[in-house]
């Protein structure tokens, strides 16, 4: 059984200009000992599932799931009270930006003891030698020194370091780490990934992997969830995505990477813009940008089964090929170059 | 190889740092001793992690400060202090597209305005010019009469570009142009940017510290660490058979959009050493596995290896024990 179930799921902002959809549909199971990534560009709604699933989105904002549960127990009816009990214990999160979402004003001992306390209700001593054991686990060198220091004492990696000794501070069965290593160095963000996997497998916890970053998509996670404007548009095992990605986006969006391409020939990039509230296409939200989009595609779009990677898309690709499309034969070596 | 646009010898950039009323201030070396020539039409990529001194080497590049010694000559010129014609054959495009354009301008006046600074043309000769470059950059003649608001991240970076190249400038400086946009975002913008390098034969010092993206745009490749550089070669070579250790663990560091290809990655430990405190001998000591009590003391120098430069007293190619 999956440790994290969620269907459905949807999240609806009251802006100025009217509600706004940022996350619609989303479907989404972990198991435990398994990392799940989330890979989209900006907007693609990958945070914001994530946040609602937290409970930290404001007010403004409208969640709305068939199904939300954690763990056998069903988040969406809990009382805030009783969810605040699951929350930063059993399932607990890492932010981007580390050097930001520690509090400037209290050491980092005080930090993590925090935590301790609230929820599993350790004295003071025992939180301290907890405090100790979890830095030391995050390869934080002399630990004993390092209770009193202070957020701006450290750089962004120990920051990050710190964050994740916080998140596991009360050995959670889920933890979703949001974009941990964007504002850091390739050496730093080596060494955090290779960190977080390795905690992972040994705690056996699940691990959501938010990022929009391929290149670590394709070292880290197990199994990967394609968002687009904020609808799932494929979900794959990491190595068939690369291998043979079934929706348009996925596919156009692997060939635009530099590092796929070959030689200095010049990117396939994918024309126009991510849909903003205001120019919402009627059916397929992809369509303005795909290749392949018919007059179909703006009336219905059919989500694909899972040998198809779950594909939203009325023409899925196989090995780069849109399957039933109306111009298959029109389907020239031009537009497959593009996309392979 | 004879047309030189821009060569910098032994620049150094060094900052007063004040340490509170009763310490001495201290020096960061910021930049120590940066040696380069880059060549018409040609791509030269500095990289290196934060604090390596890339983004310093762009502002003494482009005159926005002045180097504390060493030369640096534009298009055969020395610059001095009052160079103020060099200013225009050298621009510079930032990271930040939302932070580098001015919101209370339109963006024909954002175009024009180094025309009017530089220039005597009229109005009517700058208003062409600025639709001229609007279509070059993939913009159409409507989004003169815009505000920066109204463009997406990839469309305000073409913006920047456009105004860099208001007034026909030999070298584009390059900072990190594509790391805030989106991969399909970032692919545009490095297509446009080819294509202005050939049809305008423009010379790119382009700063990144993304290994993907240079790999695929520059020809030859600068590799920083703690201001001082540590590898220098052609980019195809530095990539296949990297000479400094540094070089070797960078390029195994960045994660590449394969999963099937075998991780063979160099971990390193430690982070980069305080600037104000650097370590004797060869900066990166402290985190190498191949460092010797000789590297603790003396400061390597960029030396030919394997038909590329390092500063390694052990580069990669020759073993350990032939070295020493």
């Amino acid at each position: 059984m999956p440790i994290l179930d969620i269907q459905n799921l949807s999240v609806t902002f009251e802006t100025s200009s009217g509600p706004f959809k940022a996350v619609d549909g989303i479907t989404l199971s972990v198991d435990s000992g398994e990392i799940l990534s989330i890979v989209g560009e900006s907007g693609s709604g990958k945070s914001v599932s994530m946040l609602a699933l937290m409970g930290l989105l404001p007010w403004t904002a409208t969640i709305t799931a068939d199904r939300m549960q954690f763990a056998g127990q069903n988040l969406a009816t809990m009382s805030a009270r009783q969810r605040r009990k699951i929350i930063g214990k059993d399932i607990s999160m890492i932010f981007q930006e580390p050097m930001s979402s520690l509090n400037p004003c209290f050491t980092v001992g005080f930090q993590i003891g925090e935590t301790l306390r609230q929820h599993l209700g350790m004295d003071r001593k025992a939180r301290r030698a907890r405090t100790i054991e979890l830095l030391d686990l995050v390869g934080i060198p002399a630990p004993e020194d390092r209770l009193s220091t202070f957020p701006h004492q450290l750089s962004g990696g120990m920051s990050q370091r710190v964050m994740i000794a916080m998140a596991l501070a009360c050995k959670p069965k889920l933890l979703i780490a949001d974009e941990p290593t964007t504002a850091l160095d390739v050496t730093i963000q080596a060494q955090i990934l290779d960190l977080l996997v390795r905690l992972q497998k040994e705690t056996d916890m699940g691990l959501i992997l938010i990022t929009h970053d391929m290149g670590v998509v394709a070292e880290t996670a197990e199994r990967v969830q394609v968002q687009y404007a904020g609808q799932k548009v494929e979900e794959q095992h990491v190595k068939a995505l690369f291998r043979d990605p079934h929706h348009p986006y996925t596919a156009a969006l692997l060939a635009a990477l530099p590092e796929r391409a070959r030689g200095r020939d010049r990117l396939p990039s994918i024309p126009g813009v991510v849909p903003g509230p205001s120019d919402r296409p009627p059916a397929c939200l992809f369509e303005p940008r795909c290749t392949f989009a018919t007059d179909l595609c703006r009336q219905t779009v059919k989500r694909q089964d899972e040998a198809l990677g779950q594909a939203l898309c009325n023409y899925p690709l196989v090995a780069g090929r849109p399957q039933n499309h109306p111009s298959q034969s029109h389907a020239t070596d031009e537009t497959r170059k593009e996309l392979t | 190889m004879s047309d030189i646009v821009l060569e910098g010898r032994d620049l150094t950039r060094h900052y007063e740092v004040r340490r509170g009323a009763f310490r001495p201030a201290a020096t960061v070396k910021a930049l120590n001793g940066v040696s380069f020539k880059l060549n018409a039409g040609k791509t030269l990529a500095v990289v290196g992690e934060s604090g390596c001194g890339k983004s310093t080497l762009a502002r003494l590049v482009t005159m926005i400060e002045s180097p504390t010694s060493g030369e640096l000559e534009i298009d055969g010129e020395t610059v001095t202090k009052s160079s103020k014609e060099l200013r225009r054959k050298i621009q510079i495009v930032f990271q930040n597209p939302y932070g580098s354009l001015n919101p209370r301008q339109k963006i024909g006046d954002i175009l024009e305005e180094p025309l009017k600074i530089n220039t005597s043309e009229n109005a009517k000769a700058r208003r062409a010019k600025a639709h001229e470059m609007l279509s070059r950059v993939g913009l159409r003649s409507e989004h003169y009469e815009r505000y920066p608001h109204m463009f997406s991240g990839g469309q305000r970076q073409r913006i920047a570009i456009a105004r860099a190249l208001m007034l026909n400038p030999k070298i584009l400086v390059l900072d990190e142009p594509v790391s805030a946009l989106d991969v399909s975002i970032q692919a545009q913008v490095l297509n446009i940017l080819a294509d202005l390098q050939k049809e305008f034969g423009l010379a790119y010092l382009f700063i990144s510290h993304d290994l993907s993206v240079v790999r695929h745009i520059a020809d030859e490749i600068l590799v920083m660490y703690l201001g001082k550089p540590v590898e220098f070669g052609q980019a195809e070579t530095v990539f296949a058979d990297p000479q400094h250790p540094y070089t070797a663990a960078l390029l195994s560091a960045t994660p590449m959009a394969d999963p099937e290809r075998e991780k063979k990655r160099i971990p390193l430990t430690g982070e980069l050493p305080s600037p104000l405190d650097p370590p004797p001998g060869c900066p990166f000591n402290p985190r190498c596995w191949r460092a010797e009590e000789k590297c603790r003391i003396e400061m390597p120098k960029l030396e030919p290896v394997a038909g590329q430069e390092a500063a390694c007293f052990f580069p990669l190619s020759v073993a350990k024990s032939e070295a020493a």
